[in-house]
């Protein structure tokens, strides 16, 4: 059995090789993605294009636009004359975010009562709209207890001139200080890329035998069943692997993860991972007969599996029904386990609840798999 | 170009569909479930954020504090720690996404008019979750000493006192900050982009792979009338999913629609035949249905997914990749998608972004046609 193993096996590395160009498949997308998630996904607000519209010009209003110059959050690109121009550049895109001062602003501040702002936000995109919200209430409020500040000192007040704020915000992030996206994406995105690339190549491998018409031929050979699918799979075990290894060092190299943990544990957790991903991959290369409906059906898995697994949407904010879905979500255990042994150095002793789950939810798809791979291809 | 012929073609491959209803089925459905997803069960707008505390003053003060944080709807209280190691606890088995610690000198420190230091502890594994709390609360306590201020000034000064500054936040085209409203225009760019790339990027290579091509070249047909009646059955099937997210979006989910929906309809059939020609252009390339896919992932799906502006502002990007996105057509037809939806504007001001999908559609259906030879290899 283990010749005839060898020999499925050796035949498959041959044609994955062969192919110059998926030699190049093998390898260039999984970094493509790692870099483009890498950079793409982050909510870290830095220079958003304001424009301010300043009806007051008085000492005070400068004071506060200058605010927004001086801070990394914002980048003031248009000193505005009218309400028009600012419709204007909102509609071109040119600007997400507009101050507006009113007239009376330096007026009202000066008799203690309050001068009148208006921040105006691009709410197209309404997650960035509410960050960049956040910040200029930050700078505005900055602002407000200054001016309190300055009115304390007018008055004469006990404390005057000690500048001090009731109370400060000390923020501590845990694993990742600085609240880096990138640290947690990177081990993240490794997850995801294991899974597109095991599960498409396994299932197209299969499928294109079957379409191809030499599936065939393998049949009339006294290879048995189970192991033309070992020979078929285990290949590509070994190339996720690879793929693993791979990632992880680009991740740790170039965007300068930290990695934490133990490699041989994150090994382990994807071979655990690859149960679930190979297996679906048999299964789908059981109820197709195209490639073309293969790559349907597996598009139709991933695309929820990937925007269910907590990587980019947050789990707890979802509808309690699809956060019962995700425990059935293999990717989401193994992006806990990813980012764990990345960034908290975690071992066996935090993360075998989402092992076991990993391997549990693989060995049924695998058996399922076997299931109807014996009945429907053999 | 024949006419007859082309259209032949153009029946072959409806054929081709029709004898393939599992596929049909999942081209229609995979609309359906991305629109449902996203507009049920995805979205940024984070509330009841869980929340312990570690109250080490119990006084007046510190419940007060805690009472603002109960008071939103952004966090709800799930547990007073009574230790350091408990809070830290909560935080590590993800029972509690933040902790807070009132120092045991809280009110003392405001009553002798310095500043208590307040920590708030995250755990950072998932930092855009983490931000986005810290913002929370940032949101909660800023106007709290704020408040501690004006208290301080009016044990001190007869006047009545007002904060120095009133914000108005507006929010325009979006007020009530809906993810949905924002995403559903965005994923047309993304249906669009699975749908029209990732079939067509197989309909030559599979014939090419399976024979069945040899077949082909051997009739009078001219490659331009081949390519173009490959694409008309997948450019119905297109617009086709286009109505139903449009329908969706504004029966399912109340996405309010501004501007004109025909200028719509019509630019994005602009950039579903930029995004077929994109296809075409893969499985002219390409020598099997694996490569083909591949690479329609690559270079089709993945720019429309990340760097279209579909859920990921642009802006946000580093430079070099905001460069790149300009060359990805799935930008213009979410600006233009987002404007028309929200901001009810037309051609006038997004004639550009028309043009680019325009010089894109010919570009790559005429690189497609240029690149494919009518001969066996």
């Amino acid at each position: 059995m283990l010749r005839r193993l060898r020999h499925i096996m050796h035949k498959e590395f041959i044609q994955v090789w062969r192919d110059r160009k998926l030699r190049f498949f093998l390898i260039v997308p999984p970094l493509v993605q790692l870099i483009a998630y890498g950079y793409v996904i982050n909510f870290d607000i830095k220079h958003v294009a304001t424009a301010v519209f300043d009806e007051s010009c008085t000492m005070e209003s400068r004071d506060l636009i200058k605010r927004f110059c001086s801070t990394d959050w914002f980048e003031v690109k248009y000193y505005l004359n009218s309400r028009k121009e600012l419709l204007d550049l909102i509609d071109h895109d040119r600007i997400t975010m507009a101050v507006w001062v009113q007239w009376d602003f330096a007026k009202q501040l000066r008799q203690g009562k309050s001068g009148k702002i208006q921040v105006i936000v691009d709410a197209t995109d309404s997650n960035a709209a509410l960050i960049v919200s956040r910040y200029a209430s930050t700078v505005i409020g900055d602002y407000s207890q200054e001016q309190l500040q300055a009115r304390f000192q007018r008055q004469g007040a006990q404390w005057a001139g000690k500048r001090s704020t009731p109370l400060i915000l000390e923020p501590r992030a845990w694993f990742n200080p600085n609240l880096i996206s990138r640290y947690s994406m990177v081990p993240g995105v490794i997850a995801m890329v294991v899974l597109l690339q095991s599960l498409m190549l396994t299932a197209l491998a299969v499928v294109r035998e079957k379409e191809i018409g030499t599936l065939e031929q393998i049949l009339v050979t006294p290879i048995r069943p189970l192991e033309l699918m070992l020979g078929k799979t285990i290949p590509f075990v070994l190339i996720s692997l690879g793929n693993v290894v791979l990632v992880t060092i680009v991740g740790v190299l170039w965007f300068e993860v930290p990695f934490r943990g133990n490699i041989l544990v994150l090994l382990l957790g994807t071979c655990a991972f690859l149960f679930n991903s190979v297996g679906l991959g048999l299964l789908i290369s059981t109820i197709s007969s195209t490639q073309q409906q293969a790559m349907m059906a597996g598009n139709l898995f991933l695309t929820p599996a990937i925007l269910l697994c907590g990587l980019i949407f947050p789990i707890a904010n979802m509808p309690i029904f699809f956060q019962y879905l995700t425990l059935l979500n293999p990717l989401r255990y193994f992006i806990i386990v990813s980012q764990g042994i990345f960034l908290k150095g975690a071992g066996l002793a935090l993360l075998w609840k989402e092992m076991v789950s990993m391997t549990a939810l693989g060995l049924i798809m695998l058996a399922l798999a076997v299931l109807r791979f014996r009945r429907h291809v053999a | 170009m024949n006419l007859p012929r082309t259209w032949a073609i153009f029946r072959k491959e409806v054929i081709h569909v029709r004898r393939d209803p599992f596929s049909l089925a999942m081209i229609i459905l995979l609309p359906v479930i991305l629109m449902l997803l996203y507009g049920y069960a995805l979205t940024f707008d984070i509330k009841h954020v869980t929340l312990a505390v570690y109250d080490r003053e119990q006084s007046q003060l510190s419940q007060d504090l805690i009472k603002h944080f109960q008071g939103t709807e952004y966090f709800s209280l799930v547990q007073i720690a009574r230790s350091y190691e408990e809070l830290q606890n909560l935080i590590a088995t993800r029972q509690a996404q933040v902790g807070l610690i009132i120092p045991y000198d809280f009110s003392w420190q405001d009553q002798t008019g310095k500043t208590a230091k307040i920590q708030a502890l995250v755990d950072g594994t998932d930092s855009n979750t983490a931000n986005i709390v810290l913002g929370y609360i940032q949101g909660v306590t800023t106007p709290y000493a704020e408040k501690l201020l004006v208290q301080r000034l009016q044990a001190q000064g007869p006047a009545r006192q007002d904060s120095p500054v009133d914000t108005q936040l507006r929010f325009w085209f979006n007020e009530d900050l809906e993810s949905r409203n924002y995403i559903v225009p965005g994923l047309i760019a993304v249906i669009m982009t699975v749908v029209g790339a990732l079939l067509t990027s197989l309909t030559v290579v599979r014939e090419l792979e399976r024979g069945s091509m040899e077949g082909l070249m051997a009739t009078p047909l001219k490659k331009t009338e081949l390519l173009l009646g490959k694409l008309g059955p997948y450019f119905i099937i297109g617009m086709f999913d286009m109505l139903i997210v449009m329908a969706m979006g504004k029966f399912l989910f109340q996405v309010p629609l501004r501007g004109s929906s025909f200028l719509l309809l019509a630019l994005s059939a602009l950039f579903l035949i930029a995004t077929l020609g994109m296809g075409l252009l893969i499985s002219v390339g390409a020598e099997n249905q694996l490569q083909a896919y591949q690479m329609a992932m690559l270079i089709t799906f993945l720019p429309a997914f990340l760097l279209s502006g579909f859920v990921f502002a642009i802006y946000l990007m580093p430079l070099p990749l905001q460069l790149v996105s300009f060359l990805v057509p799935a930008r213009y037809v979410v600006t233009i998608s987002k404007g028309i939806y929200l901001k009810g504007i037309g051609l006038k001001v997004l004639w550009p972004s028309a043009l680019m999908l325009a010089a894109a559609a010919v570009f790559f259906v005429g690189l497609a046609i240029r690149k494919f030879e009518k001969k066996i290899k």
